[in-house]
């Protein structure tokens, strides 16, 4: 059920982005979705991609600090209130999340978000009896 | 036009205009029960033993070359008191510099040592034109640091009147200078700038301040900030220079000719030397400042090597003083770095970052002076182990650094975290620092 992401440490200037994507296209890794925590001086991006450990051997390759993440992708309803009800549940189990964003694909009338908790194999046990779509990498990376 | 840009004033004319020959035997002799009181110090004890040197033995000035020297790991070496020669109670006075690392160096003070002290702050004082019945404000820091207790002294010595303001708060220091009808301010040049800027940017004219005179030390400065703060402030500014491990200010200083710093030769003999070679630069040329005491009890110091990077002059003065001359320092003979009048070691960084984890990154220091005021940042470089996916974590991790780094050197730092691989890495001695305020004189 985990899916590996990998978080990497990027300055904020011009270039540093670019030159993540590079190494990425150079190893011919498709990114399927991304998301960047920016600060004023630096960021961290979160990137999700198939081949995760041959995407991080040529980041490091390439000199940047890469660390990889569990984090869970679930299926939310595309319409009002599906992430609302997504979250009363998480409410209910007392999960918080850290960080969380979205695919650039649908499924459907379903839309796809990761999920990062602090616990990720503790959110699975909780989360395994209730009505909530938790999508593989088989799934993701298809 | 007088050649004086004031009026030329001398406080103790028998010391500071003293035949030449006279003083250079009374040097041998204060030289001698140097030797004398340094022997009480272990470390002097074996070095001595070790060159064979007995106060009888220094015979005149020229016996210096023989003595040893004195560097600041010495010091460090013997923390907390062991380059004290009295015993504890006969202190007055301890104040503290900054040492390489966690670190700081004690210097002691006897009640007359403190009486000298105060002696050599008024001479430069009234050099620059202190009167008693003026208002002085002391805008250094009043602690450790041997500035605001050292010029606080040299004022009542003088019998004007001290406003110890101490450091910090830029608005009220102005509102003080204003109100208080200040003659007389002592700072460090940059701060006088930023002073100056300040006033200006209130719609203040130089007329609403009574403000004449200003002592600066405590940071390297230049000519063309003297004529900017001069011109500025309406006033006239003079140069002093001193050191912790030798006294705190009162080493040398200006008078009214302005043509150099007379160093207070009763009191301290100075050599100048190549740092590589330790031989004597020819005369006037650049060389390391090598400070020898004469007359101090608690702290004796032989041949201290200073790192300071000045010129010495010989010739007379128009003043009429007597006494040689040093010019502005140049540089240092090491990597220390003055960051707002606070001496800085690029190793108490690297204490500060081994104190957050166990080995230190690579890291740099660069320093700007965006406006009059130094700005200070370090930049580390980001490993796996320092890495998270969390920022609240990366956040955490950069206050704390910046924590430790103002704890040991206490100024504040801007971390930047940064890629790794992507400082620029030195073969030999690394060279941790960036300095791109441009103040070669």
């Amino acid at each position: 059920m985990m899916i590996k992401q990998l978080s990497l440490f990027v300055e904020n200037r011009p270039g540093a982005l670019s030159a993540v994507c590079q190494v990425l296209k150079n190893n011919r890794i498709n990114i399927r979705t991304l998301s960047l925590a920016d600060t004023q001086q630096f960021g961290i991006l979160r990137l999700l991609v198939k081949e995760y450990e041959k995407a991080k051997e040529a980041l490091e390759a390439a000199g940047l600090v890469v660390k990889v993440t569990d984090v869970l992708a679930l299926t939310v309803p595309d319409h009002p209130g599906g992430l609302a009800d997504i979250l009363t549940i998480f409410d209910k189990h007392k999960l918080s999340v850290e960080y969380m964003y979205a695919f650039t694909f649908g499924r459907e009338d379903k839309s796809v978000m990761v999920f990062r908790f602090e616990h990720p194999e503790q959110a699975v046990e909780l989360l395994k009896n209730e009505p909530i779509e938790l999508v593989n990498s088989a799934d993701l990376f298809r | 036009m007088s050649q004086f840009v004031i009026p030329n004033r001398i406080f103790d004319p028998a010391a500071e205009c003293m035949p030449r020959a006279d003083r250079t035997k009374l040097q041998a002799t204060h030289l001698r029960r140097t030797i004398e009181q340094a022997q009480k110090i272990p470390f002097y004890r074996r070095k001595f033993a070790e060159k064979n040197i007995s106060p009888d033995s220094v015979k005149t000035v020229a016996d210096l070359k023989r003595l040893p020297f004195t560097t600041k790991q010495d010091l460090r070496d013997a923390y907390p008191f062991g380059f004290f020669a009295v015993p504890r109670g006969e202190l007055a006075r301890i104040h503290a510099s900054s040492g390489t690392t966690g670190k700081p160096t004690f210097v002691g003070y006897t009640k007359k040592d403190m009486k000298l002290w105060a002696d050599l702050c008024a001479r430069f004082l009234v050099a620059g034109g202190l009167t008693s019945d003026q208002l002085v404000q002391v805008s250094f820091g009043y602690g450790l640091f041997t500035g605001g207790f050292g010029l606080h002294g040299g004022i009542e010595r003088v019998g004007a009147a001290v406003l110890p303001a101490s450091s910090g708060n830029t608005q009220r220091q102005i509102m003080l200078l204003k109100d208080a009808g200040i003659n007389t301010l002592i700072c460090t040049p940059s701060y006088a700038l930023n002073l100056a800027e300040t006033i200006q940017g209130q719609g203040l004219k130089k007329g609403d301040l009574a403000l004449r005179f200003a002592h600066f030390g405590g940071e390297p400065w230049t000519e063309e900030m003297r004529c900017a703060i001069e011109e500025e402030l309406g006033i006239h500014a003079f140069n002093n220079y001193g050191l912790s491990e030798i006294i705190g200010p009162g080493v040398a200083g200006e008078c009214a000719a302005r043509t150099g710093m007379h160093i207070q030769e009763d009191n301290f003999l100075v050599e100048c030397l190549n740092p590589n070679t330790l031989e004597p630069v020819a005369e006037g040329e650049e060389g390391e400042l090598v400070i020898t005491s004469l007359t101090k009890e608690a702290c004796p110091i032989i041949r201290y090597r200073t790192r300071d990077l000045a010129r010495l002059y010989y010739d007379q003065c128009p003043c009429g003083r007597t006494t040689i001359r040093m010019s502005r320092v140049k540089g240092r003979s090491d990597d220390m770095m003055i960051i707002r009048g606070v001496n800085v070691f690029p190793t108490q960084i690297e204490e500060a970052l081994l104190r957050v984890d166990g080995t230190a990154p690579h890291f740099m220091i660069e320093l700007t002076r965006p406006g009059n005021l130094d700005e200070a940042v370090v930049k580390v470089e980001i490993r796996e182990q320092d890495f998270s996916d969390k920022m609240e974590e990366m956040h955490r991790l950069r206050d704390r650094i910046g924590r430790e780094i103002s704890s040991i050197t206490g100024i504040h730092f801007t971390i930047e975290l940064v890629e790794p691989n992507t400082l620029e890495r030195f073969t030999g001695k690394a060279k941790r620092v960036l300095d791109l305020r441009n103040l070669k004189c």
